[in-house]
């Protein structure tokens, strides 16, 4: 059995060659450059092929917001447990979500407790649940980017029995990148785009970073050559000074995307300003349900308010981790009290998170 | 914090998976153990493969293991559970460089298990005992009430004897040492979890479960000269886990080359696909060696000469800096760690 492809993505060759055009390209223009990808298999294939062990020093590959899990509020987790508190609901969820510390306890701990917290793979699997269950109230915790985001909207428009709703956490992409560029310290002179979210979105929503603010733009796959390639993509762009967004991802990406995916999108959704944890409120940075799927929207079916959430714990720098300002090596609690079979931040929980990564593979120091 | 809690409280599955939870685990039930050797021979402190007991006015020793066996399938593409039970046992005196004699065997069963199933993995583990030129010496039988357990579990101890001056130990590896793999990694876990997932995508991977037997008969010499400092079977936990478990009782550090790693097509793919790490994943007839560098060459040349060996590679060597860690250097040249996976492998969903 052969994946399409992989010699060359994973070819040492490739690589020497393209390490060999980045040394290159780096010493004409001659200035430190910060590099910013925003999905966490980026980071995994960065850390897991020892990439930035490679590159050269001039070049600096920052993590940014790219873990659907460690970006989604506090505030939302604690409505899921309170949900989960009554005796006639079942909260569905992914794997990961389920032991991200909130306000004050995880959906894992309330699982311990008894409650009926069960993990799926998808909707599909929890509206099954709810078909299942028609005495119980079936809620779907709903978190993940534009990539997952069609997956419940089918399930709404595919008419789910009337004990399922959702707690829509969506976010999008973009948005959380155009916040980011305009805090100006950060000064990141290109983004590594993320290839799953790009086959829904397309190309199209990242023009306004090559024209309107002027930073270079590729759109990567996850082989460790596919990320060397679009580091050198970017590089080109900064030496020659000519922005633009480029497809590296071209074997699976369409330049405008998955339009059936996008029609489930706008059906069933509107963009709305929502919070990120660790980021704060991002303009048009989540999803909400539409009035016409009012039924399901949790929020909505259900009086919860949460007064007062905690999104960082004291001691805790996942908001920093998040936007690229801090290395998790540089966390006073990180490999300390923070790790992964006792996660404080939620960077530390998921596979994808910063903090789960470097845990897993990185020594104390970048070196 | 929360998990913290929900840790120390439940036995979860991930604690019976080979990594950091299993640690705490074993040392949740042996702490208290009140005599943990006898003669001053390795005694469960060690955690090592088996024990010893060095035998009074005798140049020998008795080595005693003990393995607890249960898979699902039952029956898996390349053996069942009477295979794993007899293989894993004689295995682990192997890798004490013991040379098996006998084992014992408990067979409990759930109410309701068909006898002609019985019959296949009884069938199993006799033909491996006799592949293995050992008795089976003992044994019990208990039948639970339906529910109370999955079908079915073999509890097995394997004896074994072996020079006394003959050390191979986890905690006995040398700097400089070089570590040698005998086959592909990943076969077993892999194939199982392909079947599991209903991932019918490859009809020819199947577990790798075999004796180990041929391969210690072919370096007996190299393990009579304590040539070989150290063996281990990469089960649970694969391979990330038995180097860290080196690493960490020897002191030392190892680096490996990620592109001398035996691991074939499929396992890669599998495990991309499900988002899994082959480093973390069970091998049930692969050894791991670390041996002289100087007899390095001649070990591998014989092990290669084995049909079940013929994959072998010199994978990696020992070093004195960043000790108690594993260090890859990847495929395409980058260099990171190899962590001790922290419980069950499971898919990634995103």
């Amino acid at each position: 059995m052969e994946i399409p492809g992989l010699n060359l993505l994973r070819s040492k060759d490739f690589t020497d060659k393209l390490i060999k055009g980045i040394n290159e390209i780096i010493r004409e223009i001659n200035k430190p450059i910060k590099f910013m990808h925003v999905c966490g298999t980026h980071e995994h294939t960065i850390s897991k092929y020892g990439l930035r062990t490679i590159l050269p020093k001039e070049i600096e590959i920052l993590s940014g917001p790219g873990c659907p899990v460690c970006i989604c509020p506090a505030a939302d987790i604690d409505k899921a447990v309170e949900l989960g508190k009554r005796d006639d609901t079942i909260i569905t969820t992914f794997g990961d979500m389920i032991r991200v510390p909130a306000t004050n306890i995880s959906l894992a701990e309330l699982k311990a407790k008894g409650a009926d917290i069960r993990i799926v793979y998808g909707p599909n699997d929890a509206v099954k649940i709810a078909r299942e269950n028609r005495d119980k109230e079936v809620i779907f915790f709903a978190i993940g980017f534009e990539t997952t985001a069609p997956l419940i909207g089918y399930e709404l428009q595919s008419k789910p029995p009337s004990n399922f709703s959702v707690i829509c956490a969506h976010k999008l992409i973009p948005a959380a990148l155009e916040l980011l560029m305009s805090q100006s310290q950060l000064r990141i002179d290109g983004f590594i785009s993320p290839g799953h979210v790009s086959t829904i979105i397309g190309m199209k929503p990242y023009e306004i970073f090559s024209r309107g603010y002027k930073i270079p733009n590729v759109i990567s796959g996850f082989e460790p050559n596919d990320v060397l390639l679009s580091i050198l993509m970017l590089l080109k762009q900064v030496r020659d000074k000519n922005y633009d967004t480029i497809n590296e991802y071209s074997r699976v990406v369409k330049p405008e995307g998955n339009i059936v995916a996008q029609k489930v999108i706008d059906d069933v959704f509107h963009p709305i300003s929502s919070p990120w944890r660790g980021i704060g409120r991002v303009y048009d940075g989540g999803l909400e349900i539409r009035d016409k799927y009012k039924e399901f929207d949790a929020d909505k079916k259900f009086d919860i308010t949460i007064e007062k959430s905690q999104d960082i714990p004291p001691g805790c720098s996942c908001h920093l981790v998040m936007v690229g300002k801090l290395y998790p090596f540089e966390c006073r609690l990180f490999r300390k009290e923070c790790n992964p079979l006792n996660p404080i931040g939620p960077c530390m929980v998921s596979l994808e998170g910063t903090c789960s990564i470097y845990y897993k593979y990185h020594s104390e120091n970048n070196s | 914090m929360s998990n913290k809690k929900e840790s120390s409280e439940i036995i979860r599955l991930a604690h019976g998976a080979g990594g950091v939870l299993q640690e705490n685990l074993i040392d949740f039930i042996t702490k208290n153990i009140a005599f943990k050797n006898v003669n001053d021979g390795i005694g469960i402190d060690e955690l090592d493969d088996g024990a010893t007991i060095p035998l009074e006015n005798y140049d020998k020793e008795i080595v005693v293991t003990a393995d607890g066996h249960t898979i699902f399938p039952l029956f898996f593409p390349g053996g069942d559970l009477g295979t794993l039970s007899v293989c894993g046992t004689v295995n682990d005196l192997l890798m004490m460089g013991a040379e098996p004699i006998a084992l014992t065997s408990m067979i409990i069963i759930e109410e309701g298990f068909e006898f002609e199933k019985l019959g296949k993995i009884v069938d199993s583990m006799n033909r491996k005992a006799k592949e293995a030129n050992i008795a089976i010496i003992a044994g019990d039988t208990k039948v639970m009430p339906r529910g109370t357990l999955n079908e079915l579990i073999i509890a097995t101890t394997g004896i074994g004897l072996k020079d006394k001056k003959i050390k191979i130990l986890d905690n006995n590896i040398q700097v400089g040492d070089k570590i040698i793999l005998t086959g592909s990694i990943g076969d077993h876990g892999t194939a199982l979890m392909a079947s599991r997932e209903g991932l019918n995508i490859s009809t020819e991977l199947k577990s790798d479960i075999s004796l180990l037997l041929e391969i210690y008969n072919a370096i007996k010499l190299e393990i009579d000269n304590n040539l070989i400092h150290a063996m281990k079977d990469p089960t649970r936990g694969g391979i990330a886990t038995a180097l860290n478990d080196w690493a960490h009782k020897s002191d030392i550090s190892i680096w490996i080359d990620e592109k001398q790693v035996p691991i074939k097509k499929e396992v890669t793919a599998i495990c991309d696909m499900l988002g899994l790490d082959p480093y973390n994943i069970a091998s049930e007839g692969r050894a791991l060696l670390a041996v002289d560098p100087e007899h390095s060459e001649d070990i591998l040349k014989k092990i290669k000469a084995t049909k079940i060996g013929k994959d072998a590679e010199i994978i990696g060597e020992v070093k004195i800096e960043k000790p108690k860690r594993v260090l890859l250097k990847t495929i395409v040249g980058g260099t990171r760690f190899v962590d001790m996976p922290l419980g069950e492998p499971i898919p990634r969903i995103c």
